[in-house]
């Protein structure tokens, strides 16, 4: 079941989700990417109902670049998250949005931050979040093994060993997961932790 | 398990000599999972009054930003700030507007009137006021704070006891109740200044 966390580190932030389309007892995809790049330096890592997820994201990744197309400066990491917040909560209460989001970014002069936003649009600044079953190890593990100001091989090292305890201790563990980063030099892939390989199509 | 409950609080506010003091705990849960521990449930309106606000997290922080909106607006227009006693009636009426979908919210209101007279009140969540001369309690900690605040609380103390007093009867009371504490806020408002404080607790 769905499993997404991110940390803040030195300089940098980073958002890692599991990559199953999962519906009932059937898994559709094992490579689905939950992670958005949002803009040049915004992760959007969001878990929720198959649906809702794409179409939320998706609404605000485009509303985030009409603002810039608009006023030529970018929304900052806060601001965005204020406005996906007010998103959720104008939904909240007319037929909601069952996403929740966590959102990494870097601004210039601030530096890395990550916001927790949940489908009821609770938001608050964290250094270490995370969401759905996954959560009940992720957040354990980190309590445990986070520090502030880690640097990327500390955070990726952590990282691993929270997937390690998904693997190993969630019976409904997703195969695979992808870790994405955000630091001065943007947001990107950073990479995959793959256990299986979607099977091809055979030729007719 | 009710709504109100969902996140965890406790909000606590009390009268002494010319001065008041309101205070609440630090954790966003959700259900029995912790999510943060430096959660902000009291807000600022003006020098001399303040609002905290218990229950439905997001709604605590949906509720502030329209508060903290009309507050604005009313400066605006009247070129002062308001008395707690109309903040108070404000924000019973911005509740009762949503009488039959209400803001999962509890306020507890605290602030200086004309001649520094200390105000105090809470409300349901429709927006019954409920005036006090001594305490106000609310949240999921709001049973054992009611008896922490009768057997602590006295008359015109002075703030330097008030402070303590507050501090000691919040942070017994989180403890017998799963769902708050994790750490307080303390404000101690006199007519010349403001103290804010953050109190360790039991972590756990």
């Amino acid at each position: 079941m769905e499993c997404v966390f991110g940390l803040v580190g030195d300089g940098f932030a980073l958002v890692a989700a599991d990559t199953s389309a999962v519906h009932s007892i059937l898994v559709h995809k094992s490579n689905e990417d939950k992670v958005m790049i949002l803009d040049s330096h915004k992760l959007l890592g969001a878990s929720g109902e198959a649906g809702d997820r794409v179409q939320f994201t998706e609404y605000i990744q485009k509303n985030v670049h009409l603002y810039e197309f608009r006023n030529g400066i970018p929304l900052t990491t806060a601001a965005t998250a204020n406005f996906t917040r007010g998103e959720l909560a104008l939904a909240l209460r007319k037929n909601p949005y069952f996403v929740n989001i966590l959102l990494a970014g870097y601004d210039k002069n601030i530096g890395p931050s990550l916001y927790y936003i949940d489908y009821i649009a609770t938001l608050h600044k964290v250094d270490k979040g995370a969401f759905g079953y996954g959560s009940y190890f992720t957040l354990s593990m980190m309590d445990r093994h986070y520090k502030s100001g880690m640097s990327l091989e500390e955070a990726i090292d952590l990282v691993d060993k929270c997937i390690i305890e998904i693997r190993s201790r969630l019976v409904v563990a997703p195969p695979n997961f992808v870790i994405k980063i955000v630091d001065k030099d943007g947001a990107r892939e950073y990479a995959w932790r793959e256990s299986i390989k979607d099977a091809g199509v055979s030729a007719a | 398990m009710s709504i109100f409950e969902y996140n965890g609080s406790a909000v606590v506010a009390m009268v002494g000599k010319n001065c008041f003091a309101i205070a609440s705990d630090r954790r966003l849960g959700v259900n029995l999972q912790t999510i943060a521990t430096d959660f902000q449930r009291i807000f600022k309106i003006h020098d001399k009054l303040y609002i905290g606000l218990s229950g439905l997290a997001t709604d605590v922080q949906t509720l502030y930003q329209r508060l903290i909106f009309r507050h604005k607006l009313y400066q605006l227009r009247e070129e002062r700030d308001m008395k707690p006693q109309t903040f108070a009636s404000l924000v019973s009426a911005l509740l009762y507007e949503k009488r039959f979908g209400p803001y999962f919210c509890m306020p507890v209101i605290a602030g200086l009137g004309d001649d520094d007279a200390p105000f105090i009140c809470t409300m349901d969540c429709i927006g019954a006021k409920e005036l006090a001369k001594d305490f106000v309690v609310s949240g999921t900690a709001s049973e054992s704070l009611y008896g922490a605040c009768e057997s602590m609380y006295k008359p015109n103390m002075e703030p330097e006891e008030l402070f303590e007093t507050i501090s000691q009867a919040l942070l017994s009371s989180v403890d017998r109740d799963c769902l708050s504490g994790w750490g307080g806020h303390v404000l101690l408002v006199t007519p010349t200044e403001v103290q804010e404080r953050t109190l360790k607790g039991r972590m756990d």
